[in-house]
């Protein structure tokens, strides 16, 4: 009874409180607070700069989160490819005038926060894919005019960001729209055909890389082949995670993060610093969380009415299992050391913004789960 | 209720399989994940364990702390002496080159030392120590401690270093230390394991010798360091082991006395116990302070030594080579009496000189002895006798009695390493060495203690206590020996040997048992075949002190407590030509180069002989004038020193 005549348009606020997902709540409320004692650890167990900053912008995104979630999912529908031109827009502003930082000019800076338009850019690509193929009929799904706009709605941001130069996020993105594109039904004949044309040019653009890119393949292949330079990341980070053990050494007890012999601590490597203080435990229990977090994304997307919301949640979910899988593997040494961060985790206000938003929306769709789009 | 009939089903169809799919792979990554978390983490987990603690672990040593000499009396004679030291860890300074100069003010450092330590500065890692002074004196450190509030980053450290308190008295026997160089490295093992910036090592003498007992071990402090290397905290500290304390048989009032005798002179004074062989006291002047050595001698401080005539760097005592002169004579006496080339009432007729071969030999009494028996030949000194004695023994006879009684090898075994071997001549070893045939003239020559024979001080004190002793082998020792045997055991060994020496041929059942377990010793063996013949010698010594017209008789003491008997000794160092023989000048007319050397061997007290000496004082002219008088205040000493050494053996004896 209450189904019948609660799922439209006219919700009260009680009913959409009630609607929300307090499972996925719980998990990013957790994840949050693991995130916010690792970078207290970070901080070598003082309120410093990273964790303070850190804590806040975890209250203010969560907040604003739970704030957009009382949209209307038409509201993500009707703005999707306003939000990607926004979004591209700020791509380029920053290719021309972005902060540059460690030789990659990626930010720009909107005084408030410094802002990292190529984060966002991994949201903004699935809204705009879900648009695209929501009114879609299955047949034209593999039009030729279909197939070439989605083609260039990837291409462009990708080459602006490897341009930047940010291998990882570039990867990130096309990986995200590559398994939109899957989900939405795209010929698995066009993923056989790019990814075999993809090995066979792999050379090439090996060629093109820029030579720390290069040399951190070539480390990722033996990272004992230089151990004091590029491969130092790859087996510091190991010696962190190996050492942690069943139970590991224990909050603020890092050696490896605490006596600095971890690059990067807070950003990429912050799984490490985790994996080190609490051992395989932790470790596991962690990414149960992120399981049950990604589970509850598909079981949404799996109720929700309109194939809009339905595919951003798939998309979405399986875009968070990507970027955590990337990070995971390359802090354990199974790929080599592309910048991705740790949704979540990781410090940095970009990624955070971008990964809030993905749950407003799938919040969204919780919420407006009987809501249909025309 | 979906809209668009067919194709929504088709494309929900499609997103639900894929999805699943899609579902499927994430399943089996992250499987992979905890996989490869729990290979790390539990099957690998001691190897990253132990990569981590390699990482976060670092060792600092700390230099060893040597071990001690000590006297016969337990007295420090080269100690660890606490010193001052002024560290700078540049890291911790803000403006270090201001700090720099600001030191370089206050502690008077001139500019060739300042861009020394400026090159080192830049030669090491920012948070490694430097040390701008080793040993700051007293001043300079309350200096530094008044201005430290405006120094922020230096630190004045108390440190240990190497000191000699008894400076100049020791110099030759011990040695002295200085910084290990490269060449140290490779020939020492110990020195390598146990090495630290700005270790020192033994150099010489028996610092150098008995480096590996005296360096002991590091101490280790373990921090904890970051990536940069740099110590965050200290997790343990473990004291290295001392060096072994080293206890000589030395006497440092007699080693002072010594050295006080012989100042402003060149030459060597050894004191040995006639019994033990230890060596009480063994000095070579002039000397100079090992102390200069330790943080690097001045240019002009190492001129200074280097160029002295008086060749202070030489350790007389083992490695100065000299003609015994008539020092021999006792043992020239003992040889041919032992191999009954004389008898002691041989008359030979002295006149100052006699001919033989063609060639004059000359007494050194021009109007010569007159007639003279063995005894009063030896008294007396005179050459004509001993020239005769040496013609009818032979040069080879007396060889083998000297090597016997210790000369032409070293007496401490490489204990010191310098220590040189002399030359007792015998035709085979001219042949062999010279490929020239003997001359009978040399033999003449030899014995008077001229000629190719070169002893050491140390060979002539031996000689002088294993005569001493009764004629018994000895063993001479300089280092404390905690199994050393008590005198009673040696002198009934040696009366057991004596025993077994007369009964030569006669085997007993009660010998061969003893030979069977081994109670007769072969240590202490007596080196005379007639005992009657060392004692004939001793008291001709006796007489050459203690009797009127003996060569030092001047020298004597009466009291029986400290009488003593000796030989003088009187080397030529170039030979005397006709005309100079006719001039006959005093000593003060000739040039220092070429005055003789004086010598005196000699034992005591008389009755009871317990030490042996020997005295050579270079350039020093006769032995009964310059070395005798020596002999009387250094057995003065010697013998009121006795009771003490004595009360300091026996307990010594019940310690061990």
């Amino acid at each position: 009874m209450f189904q019948q005549s609660s799922y439209t348009d006219q919700l009260t606020f009680f009913q959409k409180i009630r609607s929300f997902d307090y499972v996925l709540l719980i998990c990013i409320i957790l994840i949050g607070i693991i995130s916010a004692f690792s970078m207290y650890s970070t901080d070598g167990g003082e309120l410093l700069y990273h964790s303070k900053s850190h804590v806040i912008r975890l209250i203010v995104f969560f907040t604003m989160m739970i704030f957009l979630s009382f949209l209307n999912i038409k509201f993500w529908h009707a703005t999707g490819y306003l939000f990607y031109v926004i979004i591209l827009s700020l791509l380029i502003w920053a290719s021309f005038y972005g902060i540059t930082a460690s030789g990659s000019q990626r930010w720009i800076n909107l005084y408030f926060i410094n802002l990292q338009p190529s984060e966002l850019m991994k949201i903004a690509i699935i809204i705009f894919y879900a648009k695209f193929y929501h009114r879609m009929q299955a047949g034209n799904v593999n039009n030729f005019t279909n197939l070439l706009i989605p083609f260039a709605v990837l291409a462009l941001p990708i080459v602006l960001v490897a341009s930047q130069p940010d291998l990882g996020t570039a990867i990130l993105i096309a990986l995200s729209g590559l398994v939109v594109l899957w989900l939405a039904g795209l010929n698995i004949r066009y993923f056989i055909y790019s990814s075999l044309a993809f090995f066979v040019s792999m050379p090439f653009i090996i060629s093109f890389l820029e030579p720390y890119q290069k040399l951190r393949v070539l480390t990722f292949f033996n990272p004992e082949r230089d151990p004091l330079g590029a491969g130092y990341q790859i087996i510091q980070s190991k010696i962190g995670v190996g050492s942690g053990g069943l139970t590991g050494k224990g909050f603020l007890k890092g050696t490896q993060s605490y006596l600095e012999f971890l690059p990067e601590k807070h950003t990429d490597f912050i799984f490490t610093l985790f994996a080190e203080e609490h051992g395989f435990t932790g470790s596991v229990i962690l990414l149960l969380i992120y399981a049950v977090m990604i589970f509850r994304i598909i079981r949404i997307g799996s109720i929700v009415r309109s194939f809009f919301a339905k595919l951003f949640c798939y998309s979405f979910a399986s875009a968070i299992f990507i970027y955590i899988t990337v990070n995971m593997s390359m802090v354990l040494g199974l790929l080599p050391i592309v910048g991705s961060p740790l949704p979540i985790m990781s410090y940095g206000g970009s990624s955070m913004l971008a990964t809030m938003i993905g749950f407003s929306v799938v919040m969204s769709a919780k919420i407006y789960q009987r809501q249909l789009i025309s | 209720m979906f809209e668009g009939g067919d194709s929504t089903f088709r494309k929900l169809n499609t997103i639900n399989r894929r999805m699943f799919i899609i579902s499927a792979a994430k399943v089996v990554v992250f499987t992979g994940i905890v996989t490869r978390l729990f290979s790390l983490q539990i099957n690998e987990n001691k190897k990253y364990l132990t990569l981590s603690d390699k990482n976060r672990l670092r060792e600092w040593r700390l230099p060893p702390v040597r071990g001690q000499f000590l006297d016969y009396f337990g007295n420090v004679i080269a100690g660890n002496l606490k010193v001052y030291q002024l560290h700078v860890v540049p890291e911790q300074v803000e403006n270090f080159k201001y700090l720099m100069l600001r030191l370089k003010d206050i502690l008077e450092i001139d500019d060739k030392q300042f861009s020394k330590i400026i090159k080192k500065k830049n030669s090491q890692k920012p948070w490694e120590t430097l040390i701008i002074s080793e040993n700051l004196s007293w001043d300079q450190f309350s200096k530094i401690n008044f201005y430290l509030h405006e120094l922020v980053g230096a630190k004045p450290v108390l440190s240990v270093a190497r000191s000699y308190p008894f400076k100049k008295n020791y110099t030759h026997v011990l040695g002295y230390v200085a910084q290990a160089s490269e060449n140290d490295l490779i020939k020492n093992e110990t020195i390598k394991k146990n090495h630290v910036p700005g270790l020192r090592v033994g150099k010489i003498g028996l610092e150098k010798t008995f480096e590996n007992d005296l360096l002991g071990t590091n101490g280790v402090q373990r921090y904890e360091v970051n990536a940069y290397g740099k110590r965050i905290n200290q997790l343990d500290h473990k004291e290295g082991q001392k060096g072994k304390n080293i206890r000589l048989t030395l006497d440092t009032e007699v080693q002072k006395l010594s050295n006080e005798l012989l100042a402003e002179k060149s030459g060597s004074i050894s004191v040995m116990d006639i019994y033990t062989g230890e060596i009480i006291a063994m000095h070579s002047s002039p000397s100079f302070d090992p102390n200069l050595f330790l943080y690097g001698i001045s240019t002009k401080d190492w001129k200074e030594i280097r160029e002295d005539p008086l060749k202070p760097l030489i350790n007389k005592t083992v490695s100065g080579l000299y003609s015994p002169g008539s020092t021999i004579k006792p043992l020239v006496a003992l040889s041919a009496l032992e191999n009954d080339v004389i008898s002691p009432n041989q008359k030979v007729h002295c006149n100052g000189k006699m001919e033989m071969y063609g060639h004059t030999y000359h007494c050194w009494k021009e109007k010569g002895h007159g007639t003279m028996n063995l005894r009063n030949a030896i008294k007396q000194s005179c050459d004509i006798y001993f020239y005769e004695t040496a013609r009818k023994l032979g040069v080879d006879r007396l060889n083998l009695t000297s090597f016997k009684f210790g000369l032409g090898n070293t007496v401490l075994n490489g204990v010191l390493a310098n220590e040189k071997k002399g030359l007792v001549p015998s035709t085979e070893w001219k042949k062999n060495n010279l490929g020239v045939g003997w001359v009978l003239g040399e033999t003449l020559i030899t014995g008077i203690g001229q000629g190719y024979i070169q002893t050491t001080p140390l060979q002539l004190c031996l000689m002088t206590a294993q005569l001493a002793n009764g004629g018994f082998k000895i063993y001479p020792r300089i280092t404390v020996d905690k199994n050393q045997e008590s005198l009673e055991n040696i002198k009934y060994k040696m009366a057991q040997n004596a025993f077994k020496g007369k009964e030569k041929k006669y085997s007993s059942p009660i010998r061969k048992v003893e030979e069977l377990l081994n109670i007769g010793s072969k240590k202490y063996l007596p080196l005379y075949r007639n005992p009657e013949n060392v004692k004939f010698v001793l008291e001709a010594m006796f007489a050459s002190t203690n009797e009127v017209m003996g060569t030092s008789y001047g020298s004597r003491i009466d009291d029986p407590k400290y009488r003593f008997a000796g030989k003088t000794g009187t080397a030529q160092v170039k030979k005397i030509t006709e005309k100079a023989r006719e001039l006959d000048l005093h000593i003060s007319q000739i040039p220092y180069e070429e005055r003789d050397h004086a010598l005196y061997i000699a034992y005591g007290p008389y009755q009871n002989p317990r030490y042996a000496v020997s005295i050579i004082v270079e350039h020093g002219g006769s032995g009964s004038k310059t070395a005798a008088p020596i002999a009387k205040k250094l057995f003065k000493l010697i013998i009121d020193r006795h009771e003490l050494r004595e009360k300091i053996t026996n307990q010594n004896l019940i310690n061990t």
